[in-house]
């Protein structure tokens, strides 16, 4: 674990449309840093989901990414509402997006357990009216 | 199947990146629900969609996939367009609805799920 490179972004909950600008943004610096393209578009998806989450669930928060030598870290954090129960969460199909977020061709109850399954390591924190923090890594072959 | 030949196929206009119609592409899915794609899409690289917004084109690009083609007389909004430009990504327009549209392309040779390269 030597050395890190780390990306630090502020994803706005106001903008649906810039929505994403993180995440292709990490998807770029991480071709730069010749990752293969495999793990770019595991991490890629996996941090687009969490990104448009914190857009349409919890107004905005911030993204970091560091990529060490055994893996890409994705860290997640806003002040949002919460999520009360995670494991409901989790569960494919729940949500509890409105109407108008569906019609933009999201709300299915599919992004939780999407990053899970794109990565090798998930942590949520969550707490009801202070916000969420999800931790995602994506192993690099050594 | 080229692009190129999808855009006569579906008597299609381009909307932005030209240059790329030469590109070969092996597999298509469709879909209105970007939380759909994501989940279950492996490694089509052409989305159809009736679906108009930024985070289309987002998604694509999250995906690796090369082309977007709106259907049902759909046209892309100047922030899509820009977003398809910087990851050169086709969008095509076409009249033809999505259960045609799906059909034709399949009748031809281009699958849901990738057979090989
Ligand atoms: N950052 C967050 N803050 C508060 N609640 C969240 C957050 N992320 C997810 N949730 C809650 O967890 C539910 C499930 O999230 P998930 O991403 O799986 O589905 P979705 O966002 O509703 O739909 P999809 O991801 O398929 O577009 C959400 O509907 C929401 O209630
Ligand atoms: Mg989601």
């Amino acid at each position: 674990m030597s050395e890190q490179v780390i990306f630090t972004f502020d994803v706005d909950g106001d903008d649906f449309t810039s929505a994403g600008q993180a995440s292709s943004q990490v998807k770029r610096n991480l071709r730069q840093l010749g990752i293969a393209p495999d793990i770019i578009k595991r991490v890629s998806i996996a941090m687009y989901e969490g990104e448009i989450n914190m857009v349409i669930h919890a107004g905005g928060g911030t993204a970091n990414v560091a990529v060490t030598e055994e893996y890409i870290e994705i860290v997640l954090s806003d002040q949002g509402p919460g999520i009360k129960d995670i494991t409901q969460a989790m569960q494919e199909g729940f949500s509890t997006a409105p109407d108008d977020v569906r019609s933009l061709g999201f709300g299915a109850g599919m992004g939780l357990p999407n990053m899970k399954r794109y990565t090798d390591y998930m942590d949520i924190q969550s707490q009801v009216d202070v916000g969420t923090t999800i931790t995602m890594r994506v192993n690099l072959p050594s | 199947m080229k692009i190129s030949t999808m855009k006569e196929l579906l008597d299609a206009e381009v909307a932005c990146c030209e240059e790329n119609l030469d590109r070969h592409v092996y597999s298509a899915c469709g879909s209105d629900m970007m939380s759909d794609v994501l989940a279950f899409v492996k490694d089509q690289a052409v989305l159809l969609t009736g679906l108009v917004n930024s985070q289309v084109i987002r998604t694509a690009e999250m995906m690796d996939m090369v082309c977007i083609v709106l259907v049902r007389s759909k046209l892309p909004t100047p922030e899509m367009i820009e977003l398809a430009q910087e990851s050169g990504i086709v969008i095509l327009t076409t009249k033809t609805r999505m259960y045609d549209a799906c059909g034709i392309l399949y009748s031809n040779g281009l699958v849901g799920n990738k057979v090989k390269e």
